[in-house]
Order: structure tokens, then sequence, then C-alpha cells
């Protein structure tokens, strides 16, 4: 168990002159939620482990305007757009990864046409490509043969069509990956999204997250996997509701890496 | 006395076609009200996206059952309609089965077997379609939205089509001429034998009674189109054309707001100058009414099948939600029907209603409970974009009116502030990399 996570950020690296392979693009959530700091900490030590020389903002980055975008507010979407687009311009950044579907889809599809232009892709899709190119090695340990079912996230699936990199990262670990009845183009929200996460659900018959959780525990599954902090939230919140909470675990991609690299 | 037929039948055919021009020319009228979009990129993947969607019905069969019918109706409908061509013809002219003396028995007779069989695939597939209506009750045609007008709506068409293709196998059974040839009367010489006991005058009065019923019914259904869903059957075409092409994710970046934020980031621009004489008036932001959408989303408006695949995957309306995308597409047809009346009894000009798309027809709580998941627009048989619809109005009720629920103002001043939707310090933002 390594104990020092070495997180480089932009600046430090600038000043060395150096400029790093890839930008990790944290998020807020990611930053400061406590249940999504880990799944930042776990991707940042198989970074460190495959020795990605990659670096953050850290108090230079701030919220993409996601939520403010989706809520109608493009004003407010813009001038963070705008702002971080002039910090990472200014450090010249060319990739990016995120661990947050949000976070990619707005750098991916909604900067460019305000003059940020990058390569950015999702955590699971860096991490199948450091498996490809032999960077990472991964043995399911753990995790053989256990039920897994993956939550496709509206904003890496049907928003940007990315489907199989967790599904064959889950396969990668030698588990049994469990598909939900509404899963890839048909999957169903976790309930959080368009900024949903950040209000009370209207009035309804059940909330989105508990018809999900459903959803996930009709293929019995030993660990329901995300991709997505926001879903991690919603689907862990379902699966207390449904007192499950001690017998499926919820947890991203990064961490059933880390864990079954014992990082 | 002998053109009279002819005379009638020209009459009738010009008059609906006026009609249909007319409309057509309405429809085209109110989807200009929408606000131009460039849409001229991309020209070969447009046509793809069309050759596959519309007209290879490729979204329509991920339901199979449902699609398989689908196609079976489409497509019998389509070739069926070749037969019009003949109609016409011969009422213009006089002539009987013009299609024959020009392609010959063998020809002619393949074709009209083709028809026949097609005409009952049609019947059987549109009666399975009523039943799933009206018997089976499946849950998606019985939303809130689907009582009135949509419900008949969907049951005449129905009704239409078995009539029409009723009346063809009896227009074919009843022509004793066309009997006489054996070919091509796959299916309507076993109708023949109820004519058996009629006289030949009478046998001639039920064929041309079934000709003259038949044609005006297909005018009269042309007519029908644009009162009704079933103008997807055009629209699906153009619609499917100008669908979006970039991901789902990506929703377009208002170029107002991009020129107001450059300004506001320019250090040479001053703040508290005066606006230019010739400044153009403040733009109004995202939508309340139906002008303010874009003509694509007002086409999209007239193409909703109103099928209601968009609503039965749509997790709030799942978890009991007032939100319906399919309400969302048939309330902005509505309401543009309503302005198009208004302007066609104001001479042409639009003169204020006092009413308009939000409020009095989609309420606020509807827009507010989407999750911007793309699951209707993935789930649209025709490329319609409802979320784009949704987040214009709340781009309205946020940017022109302060009116967001108070939990997302509290998250966008935090963004505002911090730089993240929660009140935490940006300072503090790689506090986690320290902590174990
Ligand atoms: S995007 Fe909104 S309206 Fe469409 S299915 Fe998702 S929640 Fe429903
Ligand atoms: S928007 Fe599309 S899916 Fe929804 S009812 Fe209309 S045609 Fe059907």
């Amino acid at each position: 168990m390594s104990d020092t996570l070495k997180v480089p950020t932009m600046a430090e690296l600038f000043a060395a002159g150096q400029q790093p392979e890839v930008l990790f693009w944290v998020g807020c959530a990611g930053s400061f939620d406590d249940r999504a700091k880990k799944i930042t900490k776990a991707f940042v030590k198989i970074l460190n482990k495959a020795n990605v020389s990659f670096a953050v903002l850290g108090t230079e980055e701030s919220c993409t305007g996601d939520p403010a975008k989706r809520s109608g507010n493009e004003f407010l979407f813009q001038m963070q757009a705008v702002t971080n687009i002039e910090v990472m311009n200014a450090y010249e950044v060319k990739k990016v990864v995120t661990a947050c579907p949000h976070c990619f889809n707005t750098l991916k599809n909604e900067y460019p046409g305000l003059g940020g232009n990058y390569e950015v892709v999702h955590h699971t899709q860096f991490l199948k490509q450091l498996l490809e190119e032999g960077r990472i090695s991964m043995e399911g340990g753990q995790y053989k043969g256990k039920r897994i079912t993956f939550h496709d996230p509206c904003y890496l699936g049907r928003a940007n069509n990315v489907y199989e990199a967790p599904r064959e990262l889950i396969k990668k670990l030698d588990a049994e990956l469990v598909e939900m009845k509404n899963c890839k183009k048909k999957g169903l929200c976790c309930g959080a999204g368009g900024a949903q996460m950040f209000k009370e659900p209207e009035n309804g018959s059940k909330d989105v997250n508990i018809e999900r959780t459903e959803q996930a525990l009709e293929t019995q599954p030993e660990i329901i996997a995300a991709g997505c902090p926001f879903c991690n939230t919603m689907m862990t919140d379902g699966v207390k509701n449904k007192e499950k909470e001690s017998s499926i675990a919820v947890m991203d991609i990064a961490e059933l890496i880390a864990t079954a690299e014992d990082l | 006395m002998t053109y009279l037929p002819n005379i009638l039948f020209a009459i009738i055919f010009v008059t609906a076609i006026v009609f249909f021009s007319k409309n057509v020319m309405r429809l085209r009228r109110n989807i200009k009200l929408g606000k131009d979009v460039d849409v001229s990129d991309n020209k070969s993947q447009r046509w793809k996206n069309m050759a596959k969607i519309a007209l290879g019905q490729t979204k329509m069969v991920v339901r199979p059952i449902a699609g398989l019918l689908h196609i079976i109706v489409y497509v019998g409908f389509v070739i069926i309609n070749i037969e019009v061509l003949e109609i016409v013809i011969d009422g213009v002219f006089g002539t009987h089965r013009i299609g024959l003396n020009v392609l010959g028995a063998s020809v002619y007779g393949f074709l009209i077997g083709a028809f026949e069989i097609l005409a009952v695939l049609v019947l059987v597939s549109v009666i399975v379609f009523w039943i799933r209506r009206n018997i089976i009750k499946l849950k998606r045609f019985l939303s809130n939205e689907m009582t009135g007008w949509p419900k008949s709506d969907g049951n005449i068409i129905l009704y239409f089509e078995v009539v029409l293709m009723c009346l063809f196998l009896i227009m074919n059974a009843a022509d004793s001429s066309f009997q006489g040839l054996d070919t091509g009367n796959l299916i309507s010489q076993h109708i023949v034998p109820w004519f058996n006991s009629m006289s030949p005058e009478s046998l001639h009065f039920v064929e041309r009674t079934a000709w003259w019923l038949h044609i005006v019914g297909i005018l009269i259904f042309l007519n029908y189109l644009y009162y009704s869903k079933h103008l997807h059957i055009l629209l699906a075409f153009p619609n499917t054309y100008y669908g979006k092409l970039v991901p789902k994710g990506q929703f377009k970046n208002s170029d107002a707001v991009t020129r107001e934020v450059k300004l506001m980031m320019d250090p040479e621009a001053d703040p508290f100058a005066a606006p230019a004489e010739d400044a153009p008036e403040a733009e109004k932001f995202g939508a309340s009414d139906v002008a303010d959408l874009s003509w694509v989303q007002l086409l999209n408006a007239y193409t909703c099948t109103e099928c209601g695949r968009c609503t039965s995957e749509c997790p709030a309306n799942q978890t009991g939600k007032k939100l319906s995308p399919r309400k969302i597409m048939m309330d902005t047809r509505d309401r543009l029907e309503e302005v198009s009346k208004v302007i066609d009894a104001n001479n042409g000009s639009f003169v204020d209603d006092g009413k308009q798309l939000l409020g009095d027809y989609i309420s606020h709580e509807e827009l507010w409970a989407c999750t911007s998941c793309n699951a209707c627009v993935e789930a649209c048989p025709v490329s319609i974009d409802p979320l784009s619809i949704i987040m214009d109005m709340r781009q309205y009720l946020v940017m022109e009116q302060s009116a967001a629920p108070s939990d997302l103002n509290n998250m966008m001043g935090n963004i505002e502030n911090n730089g993240a939707p929660w009140p935490f310090n940006q300072m503090d933002r790689l506090n986690w990399a320290q902590e174990q």
C-alpha cells in the first residue's frame, strides 16, 4: 500500500518547465464530495502505479458549468467555461481525463465552441487504454466470478456513446458482468442529471434512483459498478433505502481496479 | 352527358389538391415562425439519416412487434398508392384500368396481385393496432395527453385505412372484366361469390361506388393529414434529415450569451458605457413561446406521431412526475396551431392573444422534472428532440425570470462565488490530495 499520493499541479510542472501527458480534471464532486473523493484517490493511485505523467489544476480548477447550463443559466455556464478555458489554454493543455461524465461531456462537446479544444476522455476509456498499452495489468483476484452490474451514466452512454470501455474493464476483472433490463442505449437515468442532484425531486410516485436501484437489484449483484460520482451517490442512496448496503457495494470502476491491484 | 363523371372527378380532384396545398403553405408559414438555425452542414450524413431512419424505419424496429406491423402498413400504404395514379388517369380521361393497356395483362396482374396481398396484410396489421390501442390498452396510449382528440385521431386513422383497403378489394371483386382476366385477383376472387346473386348492372354499380369512395376517401385522407398526427408520413423525411448530428449530450451554446460574456471579459470594454444608438434590442434568452424556438423544433412538433415511446422511456414520467416529453411536443404543436389561427384571423400578422407556450400549456413543474437524460431523444423513431425545448424553456425561466427552484438558485450562487455547486472554498479544492 502506498501511503502518499503524488498529485502534481499544472502550476508546479509549468514552473519546472514540464508538460504532463494528460490533465486530470477532478471536478467538483471529485474534489469536495466525501464519497467521490475516494474515487479520485483510487484513480490517482492507478495513475501513480502506472507512472502516468499527469497533473491537476488544483485551486485553479473551477466548476465546468454543467449544472448551471442544465438549469438554464447559460450565462453562468459560459462565464465558467471561458474562465476554465483561459486557464487550460495558458497551460497548453492537449489532453484531459476526468472521472465525471458531466465534466467529460461539457469539456468534450461544449467547450470547443468557446475556444477550448482538447482531446477529452473518460477515466474508463483512459484506463482501458493503459491496459491495452500494457501500462497497467489487471488480475481479477478478489472479483473473480463476482456478479457485477454496470449502471450506464447518461452523459457517458447515450450522450456520448461510450458503452464498452467500462464493461471491458469489468470483464478484465474476471467478474461476471450482469446486465440490467435497461442498459446501454436504453439505460435508465439515476435521477441526478440535469441539475436534479441539487434540488428536491418534483412530486411523483417514486424517486428515480429507487426505480433504478430496483432494476439493479433484479440482477442480484454483489456489486453495482458506476462510472460517475453522481450516479454513485444516487445508487448508494437507493441501496441504503432497500437496506442492502451490507451485501451490495456501489463502486466506481476505478475503485474496483485499485482494490483488485491492492493499491 | 358522358363527360359528366370526368368533369366531376376533375373538380373533386382539383379542389382536394388546392385545399391540401393551402394547408402545406400554412404549415410552411407556421414552421418558419421559428428562429433560423443553420442546418446546411454535413449533407451526406443527413441524407443517410433520412434514408436509414425515415425510409428504413430503423428506429421503429427497436420495438419489434409494433415495428414490424408499422413497416407492413407503411410499405403497403405507399405501394398501394401507386394504384392511385391509375385511378386519377382513369378518372380524368374516362378510361378503365389504363394500366392494363399500358403494361399488359401479366405485369398488371402481378402488380395488382401484390397490391391485394399487401391490402390484406395492412388490414390485419391495422386491426392489431386497433386492438393494442383499444382492447389491450397499452400504457403508452393511455396517458393524460392521450384523451380527447389525440385518442380519436389515432383510431380515425385506423378506420380510414380499413375502409380504404376494403374498398380497394371490393372494387376489384366487383369488376367483372378484371375478374375475367383471372390474373392479379389473388384475394378479390374470394370476394366475388358475395356478389353472385347480383345483376350485372348492380355489380357495375357496386364497382363504381367502390371506385369513387376509394378515390374520394384517399383525397379526404390527404387533407386530413394536416389536422392529424398522421402528418408524420410526410414530415418524418425532412425531420430526420434535419435531426441533431452532434453527440446527444452536446447542448447548443447561445451565441447571444457568448457575445455578452466576451464583452464582460474584455478589459477594454467600458462597463458603464451607454449602449450605442444603433445597438440591437436586447435579445430574449430562452423560449417562452413557439416563436422563440427554432424552426427545426417547430418541425419536430408537427412531425410527432404521438407514439409515446419517448414518454415510456422517460425516468421522470416512469416515476409519476408530471413531465411527459410527448406532451411537450403536442403542446408545442397545439400552441403553434393556436398562433396560426390568430394569424389567419388577423390578415396574416400575429396579434398578442395573451397566451404563451410556457404556463398556458407547459408548466414549470414539468420543466423542472427533467433529468436531461436523453432517453426521450434516443427513443423517438423520427429524430425528435423534446429535451431541447425543455432546456430552452428552462433558460427563459432562469435568465429572463429568475424563476428557478430555490435549491438551484443556491447551487448557482455557489458556482458563481466558489466555483463549485456546493459552498466550499475554491482554495480547498486540492485538500483531498493530503487527506488519507
Ligand atoms: S431528457 Fe428529460 S424529458 Fe427526456 S426522457 Fe430524460 S427526463 Fe424525460
Ligand atoms: S416525440 Fe417521438 S417518441 Fe415522442 S411521441 Fe412524438 S414521435 Fe413518439
